[in-house]
């Protein structure tokens, strides 16, 4: 497979401007003659399917959720990173770019990053003349905060619903198209295949959730904004309905999946409390700001918190990272929590956590300033565990929470497929090996209002007077066959246990040996266990109901399906890589002092895996990164 | 921790148009440490265990923040905690030997489509009607250049946090959307930025609601089910725009 980064000519700087003045265009009288199919309605999706429809393109819009505004966009808490310097500390977008660059530990492309810099300005400026309702001084301007691996103050916020605010500003521009006819909306529809005909995006095939019925659109162009995988490990912070399966069903058709071992476990989330977990629950990382992590010096101390004496204690990130400390980027953050955790010194009934402690600061700034900062978020947290934390710190450990990698993509957006893009956290191309907290808002929002928009019609104007494939063409009705019987064989197994079991033990095995440490041995078990139990799954799943009616085990079912295949390229691609870098830790590579040991030399490349056909052998294809502008440089937060 | 032994009341339906009954399940051994949809997780996967039909219901992000979740719980919109979702529900508000009567949530405009899970679209028509800025991408000015005073951006905060969830209506003995409609309508109406279509904001949208819902009459059981304790004030605040609206915009048509 050859894969074409098409990035620019001329300096990083201009190559966006040179870009957008080269690109084709489409003249806004022959944008209706389009038909543009998105997948998904959060950010990204909500964000590229109300663009597209503004411009003229007739556009098809496909959720799974009943609407538009419960996309798992919804949940992010903190904020989202911009360089406006509004607050005069020195950023800038070329600091911004170095950040996110350093902070994806140099594995992302220096060309996209410093693109996405460039349009963040916009989007806070888009957002607010859409009505967000950012967090205010008293003198109205804009207010910020910190994030891990920055040292300015670059985070817009809308208290603890950064997320929801944006998402429902971008939904609300997309209700706005549906309004006008623009944008066809179809919800609680799934998607369950990509067509290809000829080498080219031809459509989708998709199943009507509340009827089971399978049905193809075509399209010109075809974008998924589908999100991520973290569900793989089936505890996370993602949404229950989180999945796979429109990237992962790309991927069968023929579009690369690029670096799957990148993943993000966040390190401030509430701990497990037992086995029937159904998912974790994230606290926001801009509690950092404030609070202080530690765990106790000694093992087997059992006081309570508030008696454990200032010397007993061992505020770790603090004493490791002195000029980051509390606000160190998340996968190190992460990683040293293990170690206390792992060294016995974990706490609560479990010993699973560690303390992030607020006392300093509400003795500092007093209850109130704490409370109109992070009042939502401890309510939640006392909702969840009953415990406050303005009386005793809260218990967090980390938890998979982000996927860096996804479908590759060049430049535009496009995947290996012609005509199939992928956008916001379903593609792989700008956070490498570890993203920056308040970096998935801005990016998903860059890729659906302002970089898609862009690109798509470079791909589109040449298409002039086409028509899209019909829906009754062979590669269709094939495609829609074999949904319908994949979905019709779940119900036929007849076998003894349900998804959730099969997803719960795979997210086992993928915690244990593809988590927040990896090793040779362990992905090499895994490699091992996780096809037997997906060979178990064919033949021991039980799926009750019906297909002809609402069947949520189904719908898990296909979604698990899809995990089984996914688990199993990660982990090749985990031990493939002999380094490690950002949220890819082997355990084989590191400084003595327990760092990420990143080998420039043979790794300072993208890892595109190309299906086969047989999951357990994909073909590996690489694409070099070629860093002009930063220096690669031993990451430290010292 | 406790183990709590529970008897469950479901309300199940095969389908809109299929008539409902409520199915009695015992659920014993629930650990009160869970949340009430991970006991329902627990009480599907023992129904899939015994070849029975998992009961449905609608969840997704399990943090209170998607809107997705809904449920009557003994005849209470998101059961009986105060501004909390249904998702953020514990076992531990239970006790041992509970009966708990669960339903969906209920209103003629928010069908069931199959045992728990309704369908809100109406919702969705009201936004489309005029729950937006009309501010296209590209061109928007930078975002410092309107200061909005830090109280008036609380207030729209305020209204803006709405979860579009449905348990307004659900509670509502009229079966009436007015706070759902007005957190919106106050939401952009209070911001500069929403000021150009004020008023035909409030008209098209309140239109639209009651093309489905209900009229308002001020019984605040809307305020006390909402799960982000959303203030009836803001219900005022649309009514005293759509009034305006009414003469003002009846004024600008006849100057056209």
């Amino acid at each position: 497979m050859e894969l074409n980064s098409k990035i620019p000519e001329g300096p990083i700087a201009e190559k966006w401007t040179s870009y957008k003045f080269d690109r084709k265009l489409v003249n806004p009288a022959n944008r209706r003659k389009y038909e543009v199919i998105v997948v998904g309605t959060g950010l990204a999706g909500g964000a590229a399917a109300a663009t597209l429809g503004e411009q003229g393109y007739k556009v098809k819009a496909f959720t799974f959720h009943d609407s538009p505004r419960r996309a798992h966009s919804i949940a992010a808490q903190g904020g989202i990173n911009a360089a406006k310097n509004y607050k005069g500390d020195g950023d800038s977008i070329y600091r911004l770019f170095y950040d996110t660059v350093k902070g994806g530990d140099f594995r992302s492309r220096e060309a996209n990053v410093y693109r996405l810099a460039e349009e963040s300005v916009n989007i806070i400026d888009q957002m607010t003349a859409q009505g967000v309702p950012f967090a205010r001084e008293y003198g109205g301007l804009l207010d910020n905060r910190s994030f891990g691996g920055a040292q300015v103050s670059r985070t817009f916020y809308a208290r603890g619903q950064t997320g929801q605010q944006l998402l429902l500003g971008a939904y609300q521009q997309l209700a706005r198209q549906v309004g006008l006819g623009n944008v066809e909306l179809h919800n609680r529809t799934e998607l369950v295949d990509v067509v290809v005909v000829d080498g080219v995006a031809a459509g989708i095939v998709v199943r009507d959730l509340l009827t089971g019925e399978v049905t193809s659109h075509s399209a010109h162009a075809v974008v998924l904004a589908t999100g991520g995988y973290s569900n793989v490990f089936f505890l996370s912070t993602n949404a229950m309905a989180c999945n796979v399966t429109a990237a992962w069903r790309a991927h069968r058709r023929g579009a690369a999946f690029a670096n799957p071992c990148y993943t993000q476990i966040h390190p401030t989330c509430i701990p497990q409390s037992d086995d029937f977990q159904s998912k974790l629950t994230l606290m926001s990382e801009s509690l950092r700001n404030d609070g202080r992590i530690w765990a106790p010096k000694d093992p087997d101390d059992r006081r309570p918190a508030h008696e454990i004496p200032e010397e007993d204690r061992d505020y770790y990130l603090e004493r490791r990272y002195p000029s980051f400390g509390n606000l160190a980027p998340r996968d190190i953050a992460s990683r040293a929590a293990k170690v206390e955790v792992d060294a016995g010194k974990g706490v609560g009934p479990l010993k699973n956590g560690v303390f992030l402690d607020f006392s300093d600061a509400i003795g500092r700034l007093g209850e109130k300033v704490i409370e109109e900062r992070y009042g939502n978020l401890f309510e939640m947290y006392e909702r969840i565990t009953d415990e406050s934390p303005y009386r005793q710190p809260m218990r967090i450990y980390p938890a998979p929470h982000y996927t860096m990698g996804g479908l590759w993509v060049d430049y535009e957006l496009m995947t290996s497929v012609p005509g199939l893009y992928a956008a916001g956290e379903a593609n792989f191309s700008d956070h490498g090996a570890n993203r920056l907290g308040a970096s998935a808002l801005m990016q998903g929002l860059a890729d659906g209002y302002f970089v898609l928009p862009n690109t798509i019609s470079n791909y589109l104007a040449p298409l002039l007077g086409t028509t899209p494939v019909p829906t009754d063409h062979p590669a269709f009705k094939a495609a829609e066959a074999e949904a319908t019987d994949r979905f019709a064989q779940y119900l036929s197994i007849g076998g003894t246990q349900s998804p959730d079991a099969f997803h719960m033990k795979l997210g086992r095995i993928m915690w244990d040996y593809c988590g927040m440490e990896r090793t040779k041995e362990g992905l090499e078990k895994a490699l091992a266990e996780i096809p037997a139990l997906h060979e178990e799954f064919r033949k021991d799943l039980r799926v009750t109901g019906s297909g002809s009616s609402l069947n949520q085990t189904l719908e898990k079912a296909g979604r698990v399906d899809d995990f089984f295949e996914l688990a199993q390229v990660m982990c090749l691609d985990a031990l493939t890589r002999e380094e490690s870098c950002g949220g890819h830790f082997r355990a084989e590579h590191q400084t003595e002092e327990g760092e990420a040991e990143r080998d420039d030399e043979h790794f300072a490349h993208v890892a595109a895996w190309e299906w086969s056909g047989d999951p357990t052998a994909p073909i590996r294809n690489v694409e070099p990164l070629e860093f002009d502008n930063v220096h690669l440089a031993v990451r430290s937060y010292k | 921790m406790k183990e709590l032994n529970v008897t469950l009341k479901v309300w199940r339906q095969d389908g809109p148009s299929a008539p409902g009954h409520f199915d009695t399940i015992a659920a014993p051994g629930i650990n009160d440490e869970m949340s009430f949809l991970e006991m329902l997780d627990q009480v599907n996967e023992r129904l899939i265990n015994e070849g029975k039909e998992a009961i449905v219901f609608d969840h997704d992000c399990r943090e209170g923040i998607c809107g997705t979740c809904s449920l009557m719980i003994d005849g209470q919109a998101h059961g009986p905690q105060k501004g909390t979702a249904t998702c953020q529900l514990h076992m531990r508000k239970f006790a041992d030997g509970d009966t708990i009567t669960i339903e969906p949530w209920r209103a003629t405009s928010f069908p069931v489509v199959k045992d728990l899970m309704v369908d809100r679209s109406a919702f969705d028509r009201i936004v489309e009607a005029g729950g937006f800025i009309t501010a296209e991408t590209g061109g928007a000015p930078d975002a410092n250049l309107t200061p909005i005073p830090k109280p008036v951006a609380d207030a729209a905060m305020d209204a803006a946090a709405c979860i579009g969830c449905g348990a307004c209506v659900a509670a509502c003995p009229n079966s009436a959307a007015n706070l759902f409609t007005a957190a919106k309508v106050s939401h952009l109406n209070l911001l500069p930025q929403g000021q150009a279509e004020r008023y035909s904001r409030v008209e098209a949208m309140v239109d639209t609601m009651e093309e489905f819902f209900g009229s308002c009459t001020n019984h605040g059981e809307c305020q006390e089910a909402c799960p982000k304790e959303i203030s009836i004030d803001f219900i005022a605040l649309m009514n005293k725009d759509y009034l305006k609206a009414k003469f003002k915009n009846r004024k600008t048509l006849a100057r056209s």
